[in-house]
């Protein structure tokens, strides 16, 4: 018995070497990339240890003072009179996104499914997707050209059947509307393309069959265009879901005004402006926050992930 | 097919096209109103003359745009960082891609593994800051291409490109006739890859090209400064300095203003068109490209 255990772990071994001798070129081609990944993921997580300490940036990571007590920097931010306020807007946001922009692509997908003159098909998706290489920057640009006083396209519009001018940036309660349907705007064409594929990959004798038996396309779209996208589409509402704090950071801060800052600040632009710009910058208070929204997003991965495997076949992982 | 339609689907059909036209209005009116401008009269914009095409043909805001310093430096340095880090993304991508593919590779869970949890998990604003300032890549071109080279979204797509597009046979035969794995994947790999290689170049090229935070809080000399942070003192905050407009027409205060309206959907399509011009090339790939790399990456 002893004989063929060590045996065993010989013959593994070996087999080891074997395999290192045979793909040590993948292995050597994996090195600069790996160096990537550790040197520019996993050695700013070591970073966030400052969350824990008094950082002060001359006295270096190491070199600064632990924190007292150890979660000071969690506490101060669930005591910060701002932090219910950025929560509950980026829950707002996302929220609000989701449940908008969610539904609409799969609804464009199954439309042009049914949509019969191919080139025009094809030239309504081409034309679809373009907003969703315009940069962030540009669709903000875009939005206060739009929406400006005189010179904007929207109120001009609405001038021409009689509404009074509506400065969209200068009023309240006006961002969230913004803010997500140029979102939904810009991804709408872009999200569907997986929709599209996924619709073309449905097994058209199912189609053929449903003909047979005197179904409308209503109803084989409600039977089997939908149940077919169903997976997929799960597993994109468990990546959005997982993501629920992490709304479109840099939209948001460009689109921040004074006027709006009540609806407009969230975690992301509350991180930067504690940590980057105040005359104070705050590292270790920065970091804690971004800490409890990496964590929070973690945890939220992980639990639809687990839930959407459980009622559906899919799941990310 | 060959079936006649009924009533209730000539209905149908019609609702459904009816819907499908007015979502595709609503995504191409705002691209066709900006082009439109851009090409108008400046007071025919003011006014509000400007609806569905050009008023009072001209290319005034082209002009100013391409005659604009800043914005011209902006683009070269965007499409600089655009080119240079997209290649060693590309590069990088296929050197991790590749041997992760291989079903035998002892290791291959650990590091994939080790390249999700990334994905999932990141350590924030300021750790990520603080290692760009060890490091000092502050205020250096290096900035904009070293930390963004390699997209691991991207890396999980090759992957299952490659698992599935590449067949085990190719590779036994290939070894048979004594090819080493550099050689197989140089010569056997990449020319099978062209469509996952099309649509990550667009993806990286897309992600260099709009890329704006970093630059705001890595780089600072003027000379350095991608299109995007221009585009935003322009077009977000306003601030058109009005030496660059008198150049066109230094009459008066209000005509210049009037040209930065012009000035802004010119900048709009400028800023966007290299894109757009990118994606009708790579877009036969897309469907083969992306559809089998992201169905369960």
């Amino acid at each position: 018995m002893i004989h063929s255990i060590s045996n065993i772990k010989r013959s593994k071994r070996d087999y080891i070497v074997k395999s290192f001798k045979r793909d040590w070129q993948l292995y050597l081609l994996m090195v600069l990339p790996l160096i990537y990944i550790i040197v520019f993921k996993y050695v700013p997580m070591g970073g966030i240890i400052i969350a824990f300490k008094d950082f002060i940036a001359k006295k270096g990571i190491w070199g600064s003072e632990w924190a007292n007590p150890l979660f000071k920097y969690f506490i101060a931010f669930f005591n910060d009179f701002n932090c219910m306020r950025i929560i509950k807007n980026t829950l707002t946001l996302s929220l609000y996104g989701l449940i908008a922009g969610f539904p609409l692509p799969i609804i464009f997908a199954l439309c042009l499914n049914y949509f019969k003159n191919r080139k025009i098909k094809k030239a309504i998706q081409m034309i679809t997707y373009a907003p969703h290489f315009i940069s962030t920057v540009v669709i903000v640009g875009m939005l206060m050209a739009f929406f400006q006083t005189r010179a904007g396209i929207v109120n001009q519009l609405l001038s021409s059947i009689g509404i009074a001018e509506i400065d969209f940036f200068g009023t309240r309660g006006t961002f969230p509307h913004m803010y997500v349907w140029s979102q939904i705007w810009q991804s709408l064409g872009f999200s569907s393309i997986i929709y599209i594929a996924t619709l073309a990959g449905i097994d058209p004798s199912l189609h053929e069959a449903a003909i047979m038996d005197g179904a409308t396309k209503l109803k084989r779209m409600w039977h089997i265009d939908l149940p077919g996208i169903i997976p997929t589409a799960v597993i994109l509402l468990t990546l959005n879901l997982g993501r629920i704090l992490f709304v479109g950071f840099e939209k948001v801060l460009l689109m921040q005004n004074p006027i709006n800052l009540n609806q407009s600040e969230i975690i992301s632009t509350y991180v930067y402006k504690i940590g980057m710009t105040s005359a104070l910058p705050r590292y270790s208070y920065s970091t804690a926050i971004g800490i409890f929204q990496s964590v929070v997003g973690f945890l939220l991965i992980i639990i639809f992930n687990k839930i959407s495997r459980k009622f559906t076949d899919s799941s990310l992982f | 097919m060959n079936y006649k339609e009924r009533g209730s689907d000539k209905v149908f059909t019609m609702a459904n096209n009816i819907l499908l036209g007015i979502l595709f209005l609503i995504v191409a009116y705002p691209l066709l109103y900006v082009i439109s401008a851009s090409l108008s009269d400046s007071n025919a914009i003011i006014q509000g003359r400007v609806k569905l095409f050009p008023v009072g043909f001209n290319l005034d805001g082209y002009k100013a745009v391409f005659s604009h310093g800043s914005i011209m430096t902006g683009f070269f340095n965007s499409f600089f960082y655009m080119t240079v880090g997209t290649l060693v993304n590309i590069i990088l991508t296929i050197m991790i891609a590749y041997p992760l593919s291989r079903q035998k590779l002892i290791g291959k869970k650990v590091i994939s593994l080790m390249l999700v949890f990334t994905i999932m998990f990141n350590a924030g604003l300021i750790p990520n800051y603080l290692l760009i300032d060890t490091l000092d890549l502050i205020d250096k071109r290096a900035v904009m291409i070293i930390p963004k080279a390699l997209n691991v979204f991207n890396v999980m797509i090759t992957i299952t490109y490659f698992k599935t597009t590449i067949p085990k046979e190719l590779l036994e035969s290939a070894r048979i006739d004594g090819c080493d794995d550099i050689n197989f994947i140089c010569k056997i790999v990449l020319p099978l890859s062209r469509p996952i290689i099309a649509v990550i170049t667009l993806f990286y090229a897309v992600e260099h090209w709009n890329s704006f935070f970093d630059a705001l809080i890595y780089l600072n000399s003027k000379s350095l400064l991608p299109l995007q942070i221009i585009l935003r003192d322009i077009l977000v905050q306003n601030l058109i300095s009005l030496d660059m407009v008198s150049s066109i027409d230094p009459d008066t205060l209000q005509s210049s203003e009037k040209l930065a309206v012009l000035l802004k959907y010119s900048l709009i399509v400028v800023a966007s068109a290299p894109l757009m011009v990118l994606y009708p090339f790579i877009q036969r790939h897309f469907v083969k490209g992306v559809m089998v790399g992201s169905v369960k990456g």
